[in-house]
């Protein structure tokens, strides 16, 4: 079995599942947000209505929320649907609950391993689709609608049909001008935006055990953009590691060797796509997909009105100190805003001198939240303007005016485009 | 079910067309219907006006797991999509909230359909028959939970067998 279907087997009480099985998986962690969490509630408000028990959530301490979609609220629905938030984490004695303001907060899946709130082996369900991001920790990390959290917030369990998986052994080396960002909009270039859909993404290979755990979680962040219903890494030491200085030292135990990453008994996949990391270049994904994808140095020569360091993809510690290399010295020629994704990370970014260098160079810093990556506030496009962005989307509308344009590129690629206000690789600047 | 169509000839039907992100903080069902589609068509509204169905290309519902999707079509009486295969949350959002019924067909049937024909939806048969022009397409085969639900009516009134 691979690691998504050992996973839903254990979960399930069962000795083995294959593709195309339906279990319904016991689930180990839990996640709300500020969209997700309100959705909910409505969803048990009608079934209240109905008559269904809604009265009791299956276990407080195994459900978590994250306030991050709509904070600073820009308005009175959003702040009203904190509000709510808050309520009903207080009625159902949800301790785990991080807010805007209130000592650490951030995004849900950059909180997800922040946090240490997900373990090697979990089943972890959030209401959000990139909860696939958790899958880089060695769980089965998966997104669900209102209604299925709502199921698993009352049941503690719910439905899944076993996905067929492709392998992607990404062997070689990773120059030192790529990230982990170019691996996956590579991947999704080649595969497209359903490439694996309804399918698990299993990432291995060289390149992928030498990774840290923070370029790990780019890759399974956006397998979301190719369909995937999860994207999973095995646990090694490197996960153990990670985990204890988060917060959780018994994680150590569920993690096994380096070995596991860097090889898998490949007949457990319906496909198996191979990947040199030495010849990954620098690259930006198009307006108006994911799979737009081309080579930076081949890049249209557009003016670009916004750089973008934020998001669950892009504003981790190592994405900012990236773009903290390439800004040092230099000055931003575009409006450019730098949005850490969790509260922990701004505090050590601020530690380490990296917000002196995004002052110095012109960008402003904003506190954590998805605002302008889902083109809900807190900096949306207007009508016309392009962005270079270190986020995960740049369909029509994404990130404000329906007329606006995103392209979607590393945190260093979005640094170095900051500076000269057109798509640059950062080998490139002067 | 039976219903006349409207038709996107469109691939990857995202979620933030079908629903722009600044209306996440919204839950009142009927405000989000007045939203729905923005992204890709002003006159939405007026283009269902009699119809239930509504056709695209595949991949449809891709992106985020907002439930707002589901929900603000339904609000503008879409009573099923047609699409050679849909993005799995906006699938399960669908079946598991009750909201309307997503049907996967051939991309030939896909292609054949027209805007304004009218289709009889017979999930049981799994047959498609396009009224307008005499054709008859399958449905792609449902595990057999999913129809389970759909008959139940939604995840909460589906019996888990033990």
């Amino acid at each position: 079995m691979n690691a998504t279907e050992r996973i839903l087997a254990r979960a399930s009480g069962r000795d083995s599942v294959s593709p195309g099985d339906v279990v319904f998986a016991g689930v180990d962690s839990a996640m709300l947000h500020d969209v997700s969490g309100p959705g909910v509630i409505k969803v048990l408000e009608r079934l209240a209505a109905e008559g269904i028990e809604t009265g009791r959530v299956w276990d407080a301490s195994r459900i978590w929320v994250a306030e991050d979609h709509f904070v600073p609220s820009a308005e009175k629905a959003s702040a009203e649907n904190t509000a709510r938030l808050s309520e009903f984490t207080a009625r159902h004695g949800i301790r785990r609950h991080f807010k805007y303001g209130l000592g650490q907060h951030g995004i849900c899946h950059t909180i997800s391993h922040e946090e240490a709130m997900v373990m090697p082996g979990d089943v972890y369900v959030g209401g959000d689709s990139h909860t696939n991001t958790t899958g880089a920790l060695g769980a089965f990390a998966c997104g669900l609608g209102h209604t299925d959290m709502a199921y698993v917030i009352l049941n503690g369990r719910i439905w899944f049909r076993v996905p067929e998986a492709i392998y992607l052994r990404i062997d070689g080396r990773l120059p030192p001008h790529a990230m982990a960002k170019d691996v996956i909009l590579r991947i999704i270039g080649d595969i497209g935006t359903d490439g694996a859909a309804y399918r698990a993404m299993q990432f291995g290979g060289e390149a992928v055990a030498a990774m840290s755990v923070e370029d790990r979680l780019t890759l399974t962040n956006m397998t979301t953009e190719a369909g995937a219903k999860n994207g999973i890494i095995e646990a090694d030491q490197k996960v153990g590691e990670y985990l204890a200085a988060h917060g959780a030292p018994q994680a150590a135990a569920r993690c096994g060797t380096s070995e596991a990453i860097r090889r898998a008994d490949e007949s457990g996949f319906s496909e198996v796509l191979e990947y040199d990391a030495s010849e990954i270049e620098p690259l930006v994904a198009k307006p108006f997909s994911p799979q737009n994808v081309s080579v930076v140095r081949d890049a249209p020569a557009v003016e670009l009105d916004k750089a973008y360091l934020g998001s669950c993809t892009g504003a981790k510690m190592e994405d900012l100190e990236s773009a903290a290399r390439v800004l040092k010295g230099r000055t931003v020629k575009i409006r450019t805003e730098v949005v850490p994704a969790a509260i922990s990370i701004y505090k050590r970014a601020l530690a380490r001198g990296l917000i002196q260098v995004f002052l110095d160079a012109g960008a402003v810093i904003g506190p954590p939240t998805c605002g302008a990556c889902c083109g809900a506030h807190m900096g949306v496009l207007g009508k016309g303007e392009v962005c270079v962005s270190a986020t995960n989307r740049n369909f029509p509308g994404r990130m404000g005016h329906v007329e606006s344009q995103t392209y979607l590129a590393s945190p260093m690629v979005v640094a170095a485009s900051a500076v000269t206000g057109r798509l640059t690789d950062p080998r490139d600047l002067q | 079910m039976r219903g006349v169509a409207t038709k996107y000839e469109r691939d990857n039907i995202d979620t933030d067309v079908i629903i722009p992100g600044t209306y996440l903080k919204v839950h009142d069902h009927a405000e989000l219907a007045r939203h729905a589609m923005e992204g890709i068509d002003p006159d939405f509204h007026s283009r269902m006006e009699g119809r239930s169905i509504l056709v695209a290309g595949r991949n449809f519902g891709c992106g985020s797991s907002r439930e707002h999707a589901p929900i603000a079509l339904a609000g503008c009486g879409v009573r099923a999509v047609l699409a050679p295969s849909f993005a799995r949350i906006f699938y399960r959002n669908c079946v598991d909230g009750a909201y309307l019924l997503p049907v996967e067909v051939g991309q030939e049937a896909y292609e054949s359909i027209s805007d304004g024909d009218e289709l009889e939806v017979d999930m049981a048969a799994r047959r498609v028959r396009n009224l307008t022009r005499g054709e008859e397409h399958e449905i792609a085969p449902v595990p057999e939970i999913i129809s389970g639900i759909i008959e139940a009516g939604g995840l909460f009134r589906y019996r888990v067998p033990e």
